[in-house]
């Protein structure tokens, strides 16, 4: 599904990203650990079109086609999706607005039938229930105003509504508290299929008790340097990132 | 100097220009030099108006003259005044509008021309005690018009004045509103919205004087310039000795989406009293890339991303205009403007 070769990226002319190879098959969950400022976000980035994120090297394709050649909403259209670390607040564009227009958009991307309003609005209030959001939050500007664990569970239901091929999850454990961790993990599992395959940045080990990854990834100095299985995660809980930086 | 009275007498020396201080970004003598012709009466077919869906009753005042519209105390009405410029001569009209106690007035305003015209408006309103008035004004002139409309609002105390101002602009265009503010809860607010394209000018200008104690203004414009555009916006509030309790809340925003687009911007708060709470905020900017890179990740293509948070950013203004059906027009018009 996901296969990234030798990836080089830069910020500002500084070189972030520095040969990064990593494959994630259909219906496969990885997960990425790895220290501050090691270049997680950036890769989330760079993997989906942001501004000032230049690749100088290697390749990163989705079922075989070149993602890095194609525009933010052309790869959002393909479904790659990304719960970003820092959800962004959409002044004045209620959630509800904000999710109809990016829903048909991606559906007149790829040839479909736009939703109609009674659909959208039925389908918004079902993903709202299972994620325990109260409806009328999505009446509210996207984002302004939420706190940081309602900013995240806004990700994963417009995730849900969506429903991408290829999601990344950047820390969307961060923030959350012991209830809403176990809800939003129900609903990123309810999208584990044989056809997606997702990328789960994390920093702890318990995000990966409730989403259980089949491959661990430790990602430092901008390169993959290490993976496992799920025993990894908690290797690295117990030694933390010492040898893997020295590697680095 | 006399705007109505250079038109008249079509001597351009007299113009207003960069030289007069409330005029600098709006010169008109630079820009003319010499006076058009005086308009000449126009005897054809008007397209439909923009509000002839609201109102009950409509003026039409092509190419100059007067109307009078007078609101019986404790009446409720609808009227739409549309100052139509046809051709490119000049011209200059006038109302007046008057709004017994405890009336209240809907009035829809629209400026139109079509043609390298040079037209003024003048209105006064005035508003008798708990006279409750919302007015709605849309221009549709014409690149090559120069537009200026001037209104003195009268308050009494207790009424309520709202307006929203919503621009398209012009070669020049200049909306222009002094309010006389007696306090005693009379209630104003003036808002404004200018979505400008191509080189086309708009000017919003207020003036509002608080002469009294305990009086209420919000004022709140918000502005969209592109290509080569430019955008004016100067409110001035002065609250005098003795207008103790004022509470007078001004904010100006504007986006600026090309290198070469301008946005002015004057607000003035001058206070004489005391126990005053005024507050003003200005800020241009581009649009904010995160934010718009945020939507082109869910799959908003960029000039539809664009659209929607410009016009959620303008949104915020529409939102503010009481009439449901007058709201409703002027997004649809902010809407139509800005994928144009
Ligand atoms: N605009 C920028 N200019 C310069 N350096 C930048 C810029 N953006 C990011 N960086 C640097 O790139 C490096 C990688 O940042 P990134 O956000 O990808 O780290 P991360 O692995 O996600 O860390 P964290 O675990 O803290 O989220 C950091 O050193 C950061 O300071
Ligand atoms: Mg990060």
């Amino acid at each position: 599904m996901l296969r990234i070769e030798n990836l080089r990226a830069s910020v500002d002319g500084k070189e972030i990203l520095k040969g990064l190879s990593l494959e994630v098959p259909a219906g496969e969950v990885h997960a990425i650990m790895g220290p501050n400022g090691a270049g997680k976000s950036t890769l989330s980035y760079v993997l989906t079109g942001r501004a000032g994120y230049e690749v100088t090297a290697g390749t990163a394709t989705l079922d075989g086609e070149d993602l890095l050649a194609l525009a933010p909403d052309e790869r959002a259209a393909r479904g790659v999706f990304l719960s970003f670390q820092y959800p962004l607040e959409i002044p004045g564009v209620p959630a509800l607005t904000f999710l109809r227009t990016a829903l048909n958009a991606q559906r007149r991307a790829r040839g479909e039938a736009e939703i109609t309003a009674p659909e959208f609005l039925k389908l918004a209030r079902a993903k709202a229930a299972a994620l325990k959001i109260d409806f009328d939050m999505l009446k509210r500007a996207l984002n302004v105003g939420f706190s940081g664990g309602e900013k995240k569970r806004m990700e994963i239901l417009q995730m849900a509504m969506l429903s991408p091929r290829f999601l990344i999850l950047d820390e969307t454990d961060s923030g959350l508290d012991i209830d809403a961790l176990r809800i939003v993990s129900e609903g990123v599992n309810a999208l584990r299929s044989p056809e997606r395959a997702m990328l789960m940045i994390t920093h702890y080990q318990r995000l990966l008790d409730y989403i259980k990854p089949d491959r661990v990834h430790v990602l430092a100095g901008g390169r993959i340097v290490a993976s496992g299985g799920p025993e990894l995660a908690h290797e690295l809980e117990r030694e933390g990132y010492e040898r893997y930086e020295a590697a680095a | 100097m006399n705007l109505a009275a250079a038109i008249r007498e079509r001597n351009a020396a007299e113009l207003p220009s960069k030289r007069d201080e409330d005029w600098r970004w709006t010169d008109l003598r630079g820009l003319i030099r010499t006076a058009p012709e005086p308009s000449q009466p126009f005897t054809g077919q008007l397209p439909p108006g923009p509000f002839d869906a609201l109102a009950e009753d409509w003026r039409v005042l092509i190419n100059g003259g007067e109307a009078t519209v007078d609101v019986p105390a404790r009446t409720e009405a609808v009227e739409a005044l549309r100052f139509v410029a046809r051709g490119a001569g000049s011209h200059v009209a006038s109302a007046t509008i008057r709004v017994g106690a405890n009336a209240r007035l809907l009035l829809l305003e629209s400026y139109e021309s079509d043609g390298a015209s040079l037209a003024l408006a003048s209105l006064t309103l005035a508003l008798e005690p708990g006279a409750v008035v919302e007015r709605i004004v849309l221009t549709a002139d014409h690149e090559d018009a120069v537009s200026v409309s001037q209104a003195e609002v009268t308050l009494s105390p207790t009424a309520g004045f709202s307006q929203t101002l919503v621009a398209g602009g012009a070669r020049r265009q200049r909306l222009e509103t002094r309010v006389l503010h007696p306090g005693g809860s009379a209630e104003l607010r003036l808002d404004g919205i200018y979505l400008l394209a191509g080189k086309r000018h708009s000017d919003q200008t207020s003036i509002v004087t608080h002469a009294g104690t305990d009086g209420l203004t919000v004022q709140l414009a918000k502005g969209v310039v592109r290509d080569q555009a430019r955008g004016v916006f100067q409110g001035r509030i002065v609250v005098e000795e003795g207008a103790d309790r004022t509470d007078a809340r001004m904010g100006h925003h504007a986006l600026i989406l090309s290198d070469r687009a301008e946005v002015d911007a004057k607000p003035e708060l001058e206070i004489y009293a005391d126990d005053v709470a005024c507050a003003h905020g200005n800020t241009v900017g581009a649009l904010d890339e995160d934010a718009l890179f945020y939507a082109r990740q869910r799959g908003i293509p960029e000039d539809e991303a664009r659209a929607l948070l410009t016009e959620a950013f303008v949104g915020e203004v529409v939102d503010r205009i009481g009439h449901e059906g007058a709201r409703e027009i002027v997004r649809a018009w902010v809407a139509q403007g800005l994928r144009d």
